[in-house]
């Protein structure tokens, strides 16, 4: 199989946010059909002293190698992708995201993650997201440790 | 080595690839019985049935399992013994046509979100030991048959020919089938059945099918393990776990087990059903972290597994080498957790069920065989792990690449390595004195580090070669000592001394010279001298925090009825200590690990619904300890004198291992013996050998003594019926035996104290029968 060289991420610009919510609520229909936004989406919108952030998945698949089951997949165009047809919920890609963007909703027990269709980017009356392409090889992780890290 | 991040499709590991004409196979099997049941769901963690098999009858039926039942025995190990209580009679041996193995799973057995919780567990009447063996293995086998509909399987009788138990999850349907043509040996016929009875030629139907097999060794030793296989999606091939201890392979091979298949057809992370996924989730999720977080700075296990403990062990001392001689030696560190890091290939997960992400279960994939029937071939060698690395420092034995030689055919030809190790290091003691030689062992030049002739042995074992030396030190030590002792050989002290066995079981790899409550940990076992019900080296001789008998008496009544636990409910232990909370230390008992017993209160109650405390997991222990305890004095086995241990595991046997301690000796006889150093200077060697002795062999008895006592047990080692009341057990036969077994014993005079109490001292009870006054 060739594997893909980029994926696309999203980008944020803090600067044109109003925190409507919309993309959270938008998100949350893809992934639950749902309007809740919050824990039933995968990307959170929040408020600190300097602004709105935005947290969520980069597609460096950390998670690829971890699943025992091998639920979670790079798709042919980059992103990376749980099918919670095969997932067995044991919550280790969860619990090993280092940026935490693998979310888990009190929903269903299988995870969920972004999966760069951007719903959030047409949703979002500002324009305050896009989806860039990045190359995988700089963003992406490995999971074992080396040994006397 | 392989990348990261690769699609699953594309992992290659190097190995062997072998095809299968799996039709030709299965054609040649005829159906000898089969059995339809109704498939329901597991419920709160049981399926509420167990599954019974007799290979001489071909009789399959269910038996219900009540809510006493789960009161009284929880699951796991306690059905196993409830069952086998039910079915053997105290005169079965291990290959009596009634005897029974057991494979049962427990009510956390099979949950996916907390580490460590697909273990299986397998009882049966050792033919080491006389009396049940208990182990405690992972692979996807227990959770399987749990999801296939039943919390055990017993399995009795025998069968006439070579036999496969199949347990069709997917479509309800067991069957026992011949299965003439298949291999032997692990490593390709868990291949082959998995390959075979998988529903589709995918990796994710073969993850699907899970099997217990053994090998060509277990049939014609008393060391024959199980091996529970689990399918690996990324190395593309079965991989297997071992029931090591206790010859249950041997039990296997008698009955002409060649495997049993276990298939199911749908597996998600609630199958178990549990009263509170949510809870579960949260737990699970706050360990996956702390694992993440610390695993690095702790144990280092997702990189070396166990393997990390052959540096401390070293270090400490504590690593067994020449048979237990020495606790350290100047080559240990060729084997060191990193030399094996090298080899190991890194495609994590490597936890033996889904979601541990300890992931101890380290593998060497594409390792090309040495020697033997697979020589030039490439293979996955599954470890080693902790145990088998210092089974080899045992017979001094420093390569890495032997080591794996030696763990790939004692798993492929299906032998436990421990047992096996420790035999064959008492061996080469017993050569190097000339006790043994090499008429004596038919050919074999079995000298310390001669990793040739060990290989030669396991191989003629294999091939079932009758030779006086091969058939009997293939029994284990218990059966060599009485060989060597009958033929007049050696000193009858200096052979039972040095000899590592207890109840007939072959010791585990740690040195418990210089820790009593770790010699305790050993002898004062149910099974025989094994570390996993109790491993105190480091709280008792390096924390020095369990300095009294009575200390030490507490730590043993606490940390087997403990690690029973995880038995009873299809636990690891590992991820309970392997693996603490950032903050432990600063705890109040930090050797419990609180915030981890605290998680599996809420784990149990997550799963089942109950409302149990601590106090509550300690009690469902007792209830089951005291029982297989109970029943190993019913089989004839369970007393004062069955509890002895080695004196090589109590101290020095010989001038050599003395001087090589000498300052650490000559100052204990002074501080604890009560000599004075002039006095230690002028007695020989042999003279503070023997004060050592007997000043140890006193302790060991005191603390027997304690033991005892606390466990609510006779002087001679009986529960007693009033304890067994006490944990709710009503069975008239049972009490009634015991109260059988105290009253012999009070006849022939073996209701006393066995250590030596000086003035100042005293017994922990006055009252002989002390156990009488108990409400
Ligand atoms: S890209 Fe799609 S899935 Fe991802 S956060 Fe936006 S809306 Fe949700
Ligand atoms: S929760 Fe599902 S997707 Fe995540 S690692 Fe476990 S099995 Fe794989
Ligand atoms: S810690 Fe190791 S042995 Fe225990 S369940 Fe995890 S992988 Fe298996």
């Amino acid at each position: 199989m060739n594997q893909p060289k980029t994926v696309k991420i999203l980008a944020f610009h803090a600067d044109r946010c109003k925190g409507c919510l919309a993309c959270e609520k938008a998100c949350s229909q893809v992934h639950f059909k749902t309007n809740a936004g919050g824990d039933q989406s995968a990307l959170r919108i929040t408020k600190t002293d300097q602004g709105y952030q935005m947290h969520v998945c980069d597609q460096r698949g950390l998670c690829l190698d971890l699943c025992p089951v091998g639920a979670l997949r790079r798709q042919k165009n980059g992103v990376v992708v749980l099918d919670p047809k095969i997932c067995v919920g044991c919550q280790a890609c969860v619990a090993f995201c280092p940026i935490g963007a693998m979310r888990k909703s009190k929903l269903r027990l299988e995870p969920f993650k972004c999966i760069s269709c951007g719903s959030c980017v047409r949703a979002c009356p500002e324009k305050a997201l896009e989806l860039v392409e990045r190359n995988i090889a700089e963003i992406k992780q490995i999971v074992y440790h080396k040994q006397g890290v | 080595m392989v990348e990261g991040q690769i699609p699953i499709a594309e992992y290659s590991t190097g190995n062997t690839k072998h095809t299968w004409d799996a039709k030709k196979l299965r054609a040649a099997h005829q159906k000898l019985a089969e059995y339809t049941y109704k498939k329901g769901d597991v419920y709160r963690g049981y399926a509420n049935r167990t599954l019974y098999v007799n290979l001489s009858t071909k009789k399959i039926s269910e038996k219900p399992v009540t809510d006493e039942m789960k009161k009284l025995f929880t699951g796991g190990r306690g059905f196993g013994l409830k069952l086998l209580w039910e079915g053997i009679k105290p005169t079965t041996r291990w290959n009596s046509e009634e005897n029974e193995l057991l494979i049962t799973t427990g009510p956390l057995c099979g949950t996916t979100q907390y580490a460590g919780s697909g273990k299986s567990l397998c009882l049966s009447v050792s033919p080491s030991t006389n009396i049940i063996c208990d182990c405690n293995v992972g692979g996807f086998v227990g959770p399987y048959l749990k999801f296939a509909g039943f919390d055990a399987l017993e399995i009795q009788g025998k069968a006439s020919e070579d036999v496969i138990i199949f347990i069709d999850g997917e479509h309800g349907k067991i069957s026992i089938e011949t299965a003439p043509h298949e291999e032997t040996n692990t490593h390709l016929l868990a291949e082959q059945l998995t390959t075979m009875y998988a529903s589709e030629d995918t990796d994710q139907a073969r993850q699907k099918v899970a099997v217990v097999s053994t090998g060509a060794a277990a049939e014609h030793s008393y060391w024959g393990c199980l091996n529970f296989s689990f399918y690996d999606i990324r190395r593309k091939t079965p991989r297997i776990k071992q029931a090591g201890r206790g010859g249950l392979g041997t039990v296997f091979r008698d009955k002409k087990l060649k495997a049993i298949v276990v298939k199911i057809d749908h597996l998600t992370g609630l199958s178990n059903h549990p009263a509170d996924p949510d809870k579960l989730a949260e737990i699970g999720i706050k360990l996956h972290k702390e694992i993440r977080d610390l695993d690095r700075y702790q144990c280092n296990m997702r990189a070396v597994g166990t393997g990390h403990l052959v540096e401390i062990m070293d270090q400490y001392d504590l690593l067994p080498c020449e048979n237990y001689r020495f606790g350290s030696f100047p080559k240990a560190s060729k084997i060191y957790s990193p030399k094996f890091y090298e080899l190991f290939t890194k495609i994590i997960p490597d936890g033996c069920w889904h979601g541990c992400t300890l992931a101890c279960a380290k593998t060497v994939d594409g390792y090309t065989v040495m020697t033997g029937p697979y020589k030039g071939q490439k293979v996955t060698v599954d470890g080693p792990e902790y145990e088998t690395i210092a089974a080899c420092s045992n017979m001094s034995i420093w390569d890495p690449l032997w080591i794996l030689e030696f763990n790939f055919y004692c798993d492929t030809y299906g032998i436990d390595t421990i047992s096996t190790g420790t035999a064959i290091a008492f061996y080469m003691e017993m050569y190097e004195y000339g006790i043994l030689n090499k008429e004596r062992c038919n050919g074999l030049e079995l000298c310390f580090g001669n990793a040739d002739a060990t290989l030669e042995f396991i191989h003629r074992i294999a091939q079932g070669d009758q030779a006086e030396f091969i058939r009997i030190a293939s029994q284990g030590i218990r059966r060599v000592k009485d060989w060597i002792l009958k033929n007049g050989w050696g000193d009858k002290k200096l052979v039972e001394d040095c000899g590592m066995e207890s109840k007939g079981l072959e010791f585990s790899e740690y040195v418990t010279k210089e820790s009593l409550a770790m010699q305790g940990g050993y002898g004062l076992t149910l099974k025989g001298p094994q570390h996993d019900e109790a491993w105190l080296i480091f709280m008792d001789m390096v924390n020095n925090a369990i300095p009294t008998f009575e200390d030490k008496a507490e730590a043993l009544h606490y940390f087997p009825m403990w690690r029973t636990w995880f038995g009873l409910n299809g636990l690891c232990k590992l991820p309970w200590n392997d693996i603490e909370p950032a903050n432990n230390a600063q705890t109040e008992e930090p050797a419990k690990v609180p915030e981890h017993v605290q998680n599996y209160v809420e784990y149990q109650n997550a799963v089942t619904g109950w409302k149990v405390t601590k106090e509550d997991l300690i009690l469902q222990s007792e209830r089951c300890y005291n029982f297989q305890r109970a029943l190993n004095v019913w089989m004839g086995r369970g007393r004062r004198k069955d509890d002895w241990i080695p004196y090589r595991a109590m101290g020095p046997v010989t001038e050599m291992e003395y001087l090589s301690r000498r300052d650490r000796y000559d100052k204990q006889l002074v501080e604890k013996v009560g000599f004075t150093a002039q006095q230690v200077e002028q007695m020989s060697i042999q003279e503070r050998i023997h004060q050592l002795y007997q000043y140890r062999q006193n302790q060991y008895q005191k603390l027997a003594d304690a033991v005892y006592y606390r466990r609510g047990w006779t002087q001679n080692g009986v529960p007693t019926p009033q304890k067994m009341r006490q944990l709710g057990f009503t069975d008239k036969k049972l009490l009634q035996m015991l109260e059988e077994k105290i009253a012999e014993d009070e006849q022939a005079g073996l209701n006393t104290w066995g250590g030596i109490y000086g003035i100042g001292e005293k017994p922990p009870a006055q009252e002989r029968q002390y156990w009488k006054f108990w409400k």
